[in-house]
Order: structure tokens, then sequence, then C-alpha cells
């Protein structure tokens, strides 16, 4: 029997040491390091990871609880597009963004009724909200980009004074407030640990007397939320509402989950090491740019990395199974 | 005489034209330890379901504590203080020991769970049970099965349960485990607790039990006092049904040796199993759920790995084997699983009867339906499968039906050992006639048969000669003969000495 402190702990530094080996592995190359080793490359780092990281905590909880979403990339578009049509019939800033959550809520909520209601696998449901969504986006924006006047909400994502490191956009420090605000959820409040109790065994939830069905409405819902959030970011990054952006995001979603230790069968994941996996997918994204990778080479990279990572999750599967 | 804790009258309970429970009257008292014995089959999970509230009886009615007790559902059941420590443990493995104790009953304030708490209740919890000892923090599936089983109990009693309801607590434990078990459920009693235990180790009833209740076929066939109980009593009222003459016996011939197992063990079950089949021959395995007769096939099989021993089939020995080798050596398997394994429940009969051996029915290595269906059609005949047509989906067939189908596979593939897994569970009494002497032919013809059942009748009808499996040893192989249902019993419960080790053939 390993000291479960250890096992934890390796568990953690997994995904930490994948970070720092991406980090020195670019830093290699002593054309980028001047450029890449800099507190505002760090800052465009951070601000690129912003809606990854937002996304990702949503999908922490589903992929704990066992489940998946497949929808997150066209959610994010669509509530986009929500937020700059808001803008553009001049609603109020708070207006704006309650309502483009609460419309990645309600998608969420949806799914959760119809993946909970109808026993239906969350795998096929949110493929189908998948097309729901960006379609749904395409047809509120007249198949083409919403442009939105100025507004408040364009400066959450805002890079100023490019140079430095700080004042970091307010989008990062929302997404570093809500991941610590998730860690707790996650770890000390019953919802959480009933999340972890329904992703180890759905079976025995169920006879601890666990509402499985509603808490996986809730699950979703909240999912929803963030979602919901990160297309606000994704409008803000844009400066507009673009519905056919973030395709295939819910990919880099997963990924960041699955690399921050989380395995796809549900039971296990930490908050902390989906952020870092969300870091490592920006990073990637990152160094790649400054190393003039062609954007097919940052594909393939990026593919090879989520089967490295689901690998991994294998080999971590294969060990504790015994 | 106060009243009991528990009493169940005359409960029933139907599945179609199965009765399940066709009459069980018994009561436990408080701070009893009640052992419920019966054989696999008799009756034992539908009453453990009709009292956690999954079914509800068709007819008689359960009283707690003197009281109408109907219950709802599981949750109303633990609420009422009926709590179940079932066969296959229930625990989330990821979460630690304490998170499972107090799954579902967290003591919290406004949501967020309270630790410090936790921890004392889970400690406590543990504690009762003389099992402080145990980490709390670690995750479940760090710990063993035995200590599982503690995390278990220790959950059972956060609610304060007045009954506790055991299904075969000790089949994966230890001689130590058990002993362990045996002293909690001990503390349990002093403390008022009653405990229905149920098991078919007679012995253990017998060093447990201040009463038992003996089920046969749904129905409550006798009760007394444990302790002086007369333990040949008990199997004869478990037993006690005649043998119907639906065994046919076609003479058939022993050949020569075709298989052989030496001091077969894996990588849990089985312990030990030597045997020696022959050509012509049906050799039974008896035992009880659990004993590792279905692993001894799987490993013999090439399905799982062996630690040790030896699989011998013709002139060729190993140590290694996979189910595409066996096939090319002409070893057939029947799963007991029907729907999870032994079928393609979605696909056609065709499909399902040629898939190991598509050569007869494949011309230039593709599949032609037209032959395909033909040699379908002519399995159905000679099996009697009712089907509408060869290209009906298996699954929409009757299980006897099924089952056909599925040993028609092995007869299509021209198997020389057929390996069969309880191959008569859960289908109707005509269609057990038609397998019955479906296999005296195949040993007419010289093919050589494994059968393993829990049904004792079908193995002293149907085999030439029977072992018998307990707790992952296979006892020497004796003449049909020379074995009788009560000394079966005897052995697979491990009254006679042959529990640790006994010799093989």
């Amino acid at each position: 029997m390993t000291p479960p402190r250890f096992k934890s702990l390796l568990n953690a530094f997994g995904p930490f040491l994948g970070l720092l080996l991406v980090i020195g592995l670019f830093s290699l190359s002593s054309e980028v390091r001047p450029y890449f080793l800099t507190g505002a490359n760090f800052k465009i780092i951070l601000t690129q990871t912003v809606i990854v990281a937002i996304g990702a905590l949503g999908m922490t909880m589903i992929i704990i609880s066992g489940g998946i979403d497949l929808s997150v990339g066209s959610v994010v578009a669509l509530t986009s597009v929500v937020c700059a049509t808001l803008i553009l019939k001049k609603h109020g800033v708070v207006e704006t963004i309650g309502l483009t959550v609460l419309t990645g809520a309600l998608l969420g909520l949806i799914d959760g009724v119809v993946i909970a209601g109808f026993r239906m696998m969350p795998f096929i449901v949110t493929l189908g909200m998948m097309g729901v969504a960006r379609g749904v986006a395409k047809w509120l924006a007249d198949n083409q980009t919403v442009n939105a006047p100025d507004s408040p909400i364009n400066n959450l994502m805002a890079l100023s004074q490019p140079r430095r490191l700080f004042p970091l956009p307010a989008g990062v420090w929302i997404a570093i407030a809500l991941a610590v605000l998730m860690g707790v959820v996650m770890r000390r409040s019953v919802f959480g640990r009933h999340i972890f109790a329904i992703g180890s065994n759905e079976a025995t939830a169920r006879l601890c007397g666990i509402r499985v069905p509603l808490m996986k409405v809730v699950i979703y819902t909240a999912a929803g939320l963030f979602f919901g959030l990160s297309g606000l970011m994704q409008f803000s990054r844009l400066t507009q509402g673009d519905p056919t952006v973030a395709i295939g995001l819910e990919l880099d979603i997963i990924a960041a989950v699955v690399i921050g230790g989380a395995s796809l069968n549900g039971g296990t994941g930490t908050i902390l090491g989906s952020m870092i996996g969300a870091l490592i997918m920006a990073v990637l994204r990152n160094g790649s740019n400054q190393m003039g990778w062609p954007n097919y080479m940052q594909e393939i990279i990026i593919g090879v990395v989520i089967i490295l990572a689901v690998g991994l999750d294998q080999l971590r599967q294969s060990k504790t199974a015994r | 005489m106060s009243t009991p804790r528990l009493r169940m009258v005359g409960v029933r309970k139907s599945f179609g034209a199965t009765h399940a429970l066709r009459n069980v009257s018994f009561s436990v008292e408080p701070g009893e330890v009640h052992a419920l014995i019966g054989e696999n089959g008799a009756g034992k999970s539908t009453l453990m379901k009709i009292l956690s509230g999954a079914y509800t009886p068709d007819a008689g009615h359960l009283e707690l504590e003197g009281q109408p007790f109907v219950p709802a559902d599981p949750l109303h059941a633990r609420r009422s203080g009926i709590a179940m420590i079932y066969q296959e443990l229930n625990l989330a493995p990821h979460l630690s020991l304490e998170e499972n104790i107090l799954l579902g009953e967290e003591p919290s304030r406004l949501g967020w769970v309270n630790r410090a708490r936790r921890r004392a209740l889970a400690g406590r919890a543990l504690a009762e049970l003389h099992a402080d000892h145990l980490p709390l923090s670690a995750p479940v599936s760090d710990c063993t099965i035995a200590e599982q089983q503690l995390v278990e109990i220790a959950r059972a009693l956060i609610g304060q349960p007045k009954v506790l309801i055991m299904d075969e607590p000790t089949s994966s434990l230890t001689q130590v485990d058990t002993e362990n078990l045996f002293a909690v459920i001990q503390r349990l009693r002093v403390r008022g607790v009653s405990v229905v235990y149920i098991s078919h180790f007679l012995e253990e009833c017998q060093r447990i039990g201040d009463r038992y209740t003996v089920l046969r076929d749904g129905e409550s066939v006798g009760t007394g006092a444990m302790p002086g109980a007369d333990l040949d009593h008990i199997i004869t009222l478990m037993v006690g049904r005649e043998i119907e003459d639906i065994y046919p016996r076609i003479p058939h011939e022993l050949g020569a040796p075709v298989l052989e197992l030496q001091d077969l063990a894996g990588e849990t079950k089985p312990r030990s199993v030597s045997l020696t089949l022959r050509a012509g021959e049906i050799l039974g395995v008896a035992g009880l759920i659990g004993a590792g007769r279905t692993e001894t096939l799987r490993a013999c099989f090439g399905l799982d790995r062996l630690r040790a021993g030896s699989v011998r089939v013709g002139a060729r020995a190993g140590t290694r084997g996979s189910p595409a080798r066996r096939l090319a050596q002409g070893v057939g398997l029947l799963s007991e699983n029907r729907k999870e394994e032994g079928l393609m429940l979605n696909r056609s009969l065709a499909d399902n009867l040629t898939l190991t051996r598509y050569g007869p029915v494949a011309r230039l290595g593709f599949i032609s339906h037209h032959r395909q269906r033909a040699v379908a059609q002519d399995w159905m005949q000679r099996l009697d499968v009712r089907a509408q047509h060869p290209a009906q989906p298996v699954g929409e067939l009757s299980g006897g039906n099924q089952q056909k189908v599925a040993l028609g596979r092995l007869l299509h593939h021209e198997a020389r050992i057929l390996l069969l897994d309880e191959p008569t569970r859960g289908i109707d009494v005509g269609s057990k006639a038609q397998i019955y002497r479906l296999m005296g032919e195949l040993a007419a013809q010289g093919k050589a048969i494994i059968f393993v059942s829990s049904y004792l009748p079908e193995l002293l009808g149907v085999c030439d000669s029977i072992a018998v499996m307990c707790r992952g040893v296979l006892s020497a192989i004796r003449p049909a003969a020379e074995w009788t249902e009560h000394s079966i019993i005897a052995t697979a419960i491990g009254t006679t000495g042959s529990r640790n080790g006994a010799g093989a053939a």
C-alpha cells in the first residue's frame, strides 16, 4: 500500500512536471528564448489560457462525474454571438454578462435533463447539442460575424501595457478566482464529494441515497455556466460575436482535464491539475507560434499530446485497478 | 416473548411464470443472529431485494418491531433501520474510507462538509468494529477485500441499524478474516442489532447463528435453534426434492485422455485444480457459486492468466493459451453469462452460429450469406431451435433457444472438448431435457465434456464422473454413482475436511 499522501503528490506533480517540461523544451531554442521567457509573453499565454481554463472548470466536474461534454465549442460560439447581439441591442453590462452566462447554463440544463431523464449517453446527447448550438449560433448571427460597439466587456481580455507581466487582464483574475472557488467546492462541499461518488461508482451513490439524476442535471447546468462565461471571454478577445469560432475547443478542454490527471472513467481529477493542463495547451500553442511552426504542425503536436495524455491515463488505471 | 424485530409472513413473489418465492415466513428477534440457509436459486436474493425495497411482494406481509413495514426503496429501508451488506461490495473505489463510510450522510453545514466531524464519526464507527487501525484518508481501492467489507459494515452502522442483513459475507474472505468478521458480528449482537446471515456455508452458520431457517425452491421449509442442530437434517431440508426422469442414458464409452489439467492456479481462483478428461466422458463439476468453477474453465480456455500449473490438450502441454489457440485445438467454451459473453444478442442466429468457423460458409474468403443461412437452418433443425428465420436477432429468442444457439456454435466449430458453464441456467425444463440428450449424443460421438452446474440432480443424472470444487480446490474425481446430493453438498461446503487442499485425481 503506497502512502496516500505520496500518491496524491505524484498525481499533482505529474501535470506540473509536464508544464515545466514543455516550457523547458521551447526554451532550448536560443532564437526563441529571449521572446518566450518574458513577462510580456507569459501575460499573452495566461490570457490565451483563460477560455480553455474556464471551460475546463465545468468540464472537470462533468468528467469526474463520469460524463463528457462535446458541445463546448459550439456553446462558446453561441454565447459569444448572444453577447455581441445583446451589446448591439444596447443592454447594460451586467445584464449582458448575466444573460450570456445564463444562456450557457440553459444549454447545460437541457443536456442534463436529457441525459438524466432519458438515461442517455452524455457522449451522444452533447454530440447532438454540438450541432444544435452551432446551428443556432449561425442562425442568430445570420451566418456572419456580429460586430458590437465598444463596451466595458471588451476590456476583460485586453492587454494593457503589453511589455510587462502586470497588470493582468481582468479575465485572468476571474479565471484564477473561479478556479480557487471550484477547487474548494470539489474538495470540501457535499456537492463536490457527491460528484466524485457518482463518477467512482454510480450504483453505490444511488444506494447511499444520493439523488443521481438530479445531481447530473445540476452538474451539466453548472458546467454550462462556465461554458457561457468562456463564451463571454471569447467575445471579449475578438470583440465580436463569431458563430464559426471555437471549433474543436471541447477537445482542447477535454485534453486539458485529462492531462491534469482526471480519468475519463470518472471518479478522479483535480481542478488544479486541469488548470495546469490548460496552461500546457496554451504554452504548446504559444511556443509553436514563436518557433514559427506552421498551423498544421501545431495540430499534429496537440493531437499527439492528447493521445499521450490518455495513454498515461490508461497506464495509471491499470496500475490502480489491481 | 417480546415482539420480534423483523417478521415475514407468507411472502410470495413471482416473475412471469417462475415463482421466486412461494411462501416464506420467518422472524428475527432483537440481538439474534439468524442464519438463512439455502442452495443457489432457493430465493435468498429475492428475499433480500424485498427487504431492501427493490421488489414488492405479491402477497404476504412484513413487520418491523410489530409495525407493518412496506419498504418503498433502498433509501427508505435504510432509514427504517434495515442495512444490507451485499455479496458484491458497494464502495466508491476512488473515495477515502471516511468518505465512503459517510457517503450520503455527510455531516455538513450549508453544504460544506465538516471534515473534522466526518473523521470523528467514521473513526468511531470503525472503532466499534475494532478496526481503528485502518487509514481513514486512504482511498478504499488501497484496502484488501476484508478491509473493504469492514468499511461497508461501518457505513451500515452509521445509520444505527436495527437489522443488518449480510449476503454471503465470507465468500471472498480468508479464514483469518472470517474469524474477525465473526467477532464483529458477536459485538453487534451484544449491542442488540439483529443479524440475518445468509450463507450456504453450513459450518459457519452453525458457529455464528442462534437460529436458522432453511429456504428451498422459494419456500421456508424448516426453522429451529442452531446450537445442537443436526447438520445432516439441515442438508436434507436443503435438498429434499425428487429427481425427475429427464436424464436419458445414452450408452457411450470412454477413450483416451484428451484434456489434462495439472495443478492449475489462477491469479486468485482457482487455487489448485488437477483433472483428466477422456474422450466420450461427461465430467460434472459441482460447487458453490464463487468456488472457482467458472474461473477454472476460463483459465483452461486461455481467457484468464495462469499463476501456476499447466493445461494439456491432446499431446501439447503449456501454461500459456489464448482463446484463439484453444479454439484451433478444438476446445469450445459455453459461457455461463449467455447475454453478456455468450452471444451477440443484436446479431442474427446465422452470424452467431458461424462466428468461430466461417470456413464452410465462405468462398474465397468472402462469406456467402446463402450458405450461412443454409448452415444455420440446418443447425436450427438439428437442435430444434424455435425461431422464425436464420436472420432473426438472437436476442428475440427465448432463453432456452438462445442457449441452443450458443451451444450450436460449439457444434458448428466441431469442438472435440466442450467446456459447458451452467448450460441449463435460466431455461425451461423442455430445453433442459433437450440439452441433456444432446450432451449424451455428443459423448457417444466421442466428444469430451466438462459440465459445470449448481443443480445437483442434473449432474447426478447426466455425468459419468463428478468432482466438487470448494474454495478454489477441486476434489477427487469419482464416478457419479458414488456421489449423492448429500455428499456433494457436504464436500462443497467443506464439512468433510477437504477444505485445505484435498487430493486431486
